[in-house]
């Protein structure tokens, strides 16, 4: 802990605030943040154009048929939103531990949440047949006198995704006011001064407000929680309640959410480690960080590989000639490539982590998180089109390649959140002002 | 013009805090401190003692859960009873993601405006905004503000108490 806290030495209230405050207020955008900027603009665009092809031609434009009816977008679907973990799991879990080294890392990471849980909440939409009728499957008095059909895990998905969505931009938010009103009291500009006042709400920082805004935000922690761990399990029963090959499995709640952490963590080292460096927040952002996040990673990883191996045995010790069959395509059938690079990503390279020095060293951790990054979308697209391709009936096999609209809305989904990211870095303050204060004055305590 | 307080700034979160105490102990009853972190105890130095916010998050989160079920057992059983599979009706193990769902839901949702609503917030105006070195309670300094005194018995008080400066906060 203090091993953490100890370049905080240096800084007291004012400066700790004003180093982050600065960055939004009075810092130019210089040129790697512009290029990044034109670079995801011009792939959002992509995206946007690709969503309005797709609305005007219909699902026939990604290359899924019988049987592969599930393609890229619900792998994307899985993948965004188990990115979306590690922002609540750093935010909640590690607040009720009272892990104080989150404190650096959570506001960012919430955002990260925010926009991958947005995107993945896009994909099924965007996968339906006939979107404009989404809201079917929300229930609302209607004319037609229909409900939603509760024993259908889309219909929990759809609870589950819009739930997790609010809980977490309230979390958010409800950590960001006072330092939204830092920046009010801060800002020269009057339309600077007048936008951060308008969504301070009027805080002020009185004895009594931030007594009920801890608790309020203590609360929403404990509330968001088990939300966390329910959000991917519930993901994970759109498969594992299927009777098809490789979804039909009761490891998949506990291996989805460990793959989510997986994916999340290796996400936020993506995200941290060029931030720190371009904004020169290394007295906040330590070393020790990414060190804890290269050990999640690892401990993570290894749940993952008990999910892989419990998969493959457990489809032996069932007997069932479908099951085996679908485990020995997914070793050595047409998808095989795919699989074999996903366990060297995510089971061999993360091995790297036992070394301190590699989970000290800057570049070699954010290499290793973009390959674990890759792996973890390779393993959701295995399980979702390599399980579907080969069922019960030879006669009904078939292959699933993708199109180049495919991979134009999967780059360009990336492309929309590093857009989202590099307008949330220039405009909100990426590090919780007003709890870094707090550390600064614990260090100074002691 | 009447006032609505006098406030007095202090360098650091424990001068504020035995001021509070300080405040208090001498018999004034309307007194409210400005910190730019939360300060442990002062909400109680300034005399906070009933914090409602849990209990009605814990109101909300039972009602949604018992209304989430409510809404899945009403619909597939009395609204729009079909047969699914052969389940029954009432197939509940099958009605508890919603119903989890639910209970997290109304929990967030009142437990955030229950804190904006009993904090009296949003309110864009006050008062002590009008004090122009009051924008530094968001920074680093700490304030303290007397509210049921006349303004030259406040300052005499607070001038007691080692501040770096005392304004009278105008309406």
């Amino acid at each position: 802990m203090s091993d953490v806290a100890a370049p905080l030495r240096r800084w007291s209230y004012a400066s700790v605030g004003d180093k982050i405050a600065d960055i939004v207020l009075t810092r130019p955008a210089r040129w790697p943040w512009l290029a990044g900027f034109a670079a995801s603009f011009a792939g959002t665009l992509a995206l946007f154009g690709a969503i309005a092809w797709l609305f005007i031609k219909g699902v026939g434009i990604f290359g899924i048929n019988i049987p592969v009816a599930w393609g890229f977008a619900i792998a994307n679907f899985v993948w965004w939103i188990g990115i979306g973990h590690a922002g609540t799991f750093i935010s909640a879990i590690l607040l009720l531990l009272r892990q104080k080294w989150r404190t650096s890392i959570n506001r960012f990471a919430e955002a990260m949440t925010l926009f991958a849980a947005g995107i993945a909440g896009l994909f099924p939409i965007l996968h339906l047949g006939r979107p404009w009728f989404f809201y079917w499957l929300a229930p609302y008095p209607n004319v037609m006198e229909l409900w939603p059909q509760w024993r259908s895990a889309l219909v929990w998905d759809i609870f589950a995704i819009s739930t997790y969505l609010i809980v977490s931009l309230l979390f958010w938010y409800a950590g960001l006011i006072p330092d939204l009103a830092t920046l009010r009291d801060r800002a020269t500009s009057r339309v600077k001064q007048l936008l951060y006042g308008l969504f301070a709400l009027g805080w002020r920082g009185e004895a009594r407000h931030w007594a009920r805004h801890e608790s309020a935000y203590l609360l929403l922690a404990g509330l968001a929680t088990p939300l966390v761990v329910s959000v991917h399990s519930v993901v994970s029963l759109d498969f594992a309640i299927c009777i098809v090959p490789g979804y039909h499995s009761t490891i998949f709640p506990p291996y989805f959410v460990a793959g989510a952490l997986f994916s999340g963590f290796a996400m936020v080292l993506t995200l941290a480690i060029p931030m720190r460096h371009f904004f020169g927040l290394e007295d906040f952002i330590t070393l020790r960080h990414l060190e804890n996040s290269a050990k999640v990673l690892l401990a993570c990883g290894w749940v993952v590989a008990y999910g892989y191996f419990i998969e493959t045995f457990t489809a032996w010790y069932s007997g069932d000639p479908y099951e085996i069959a679908m485990a020995q395509d997914r070793l050595t059938g047409f998808y095989a490539p795919a699989y074999w690079f996903l366990l060297a990503c995510n089971v061999l390279v993360p091995q790297l982590f036992w070394w301190r020095r590699a989970r000290r060293s800057v570049w070699l951790l954010f290499a290793i998180s973009i390959v674990v990054n890759l792996g973890m979308w390779t393993e959701r697209a295995v399980i979702v089109i390599q399980s579907m391709h080969r069922d019960f009936m030879p006669s009904s096999w078939g292959l699933f390649i993708p199109t180049v609209w495919d991979w134009t809305i999967l780059l360009g989904s990336i492309a929309f959140f590093a857009f989202l990211f590099l307008l949330f870095l220039r405009f909100l303050p990426a590090i919780s002002i007003s709890e870094m204060r707090e550390l600064v004055h614990e260090e100074k305590a002691q | 013009m009447s006032s609505y307080g006098v406030l007095a700034e202090f360098r650091d979160a424990e001068g504020l805090l035995a001021a509070a105490r300080r405040a208090r102990a001498a018999g004034h009853r309307r007194v409210e401190a400005y910190s730019p972190y939360p300060v442990e105890g002062l909400a109680e130095a300034v005399g906070f003692r009933r914090n409602w916010v849990p209990a009605i998050v814990f109101v909300a989160g039972l009602l949604g859960g018992l209304g989430g079920y409510f809404m899945q057992w009403y619909s597939a059983v009395l609204s729009y009873p079909i047969n699914s599979g052969g389940k029954p009706l009432h197939s509940w193990p099958e009605f508890i993601p919603v119903t989890f769902e639910m209970t997290i839901l109304a929990g967030a949702v009142v437990g955030f405006l229950g804190m904006l609503l009993l904090n009296g917030l949003p309110r864009l105006y006050h008062p002590v905004f009008n004090v122009p070195e009051f924008d530094l309670a968001s920074r680093n300094r700490f304030f303290l503000c007397l509210r049921d005194v006349a303004p030259e018995d406040a300052r005499r008080f607070l001038g007691t108490l080692a501040p770096l400066a005392i304004w009278e906060v105008p309406r």
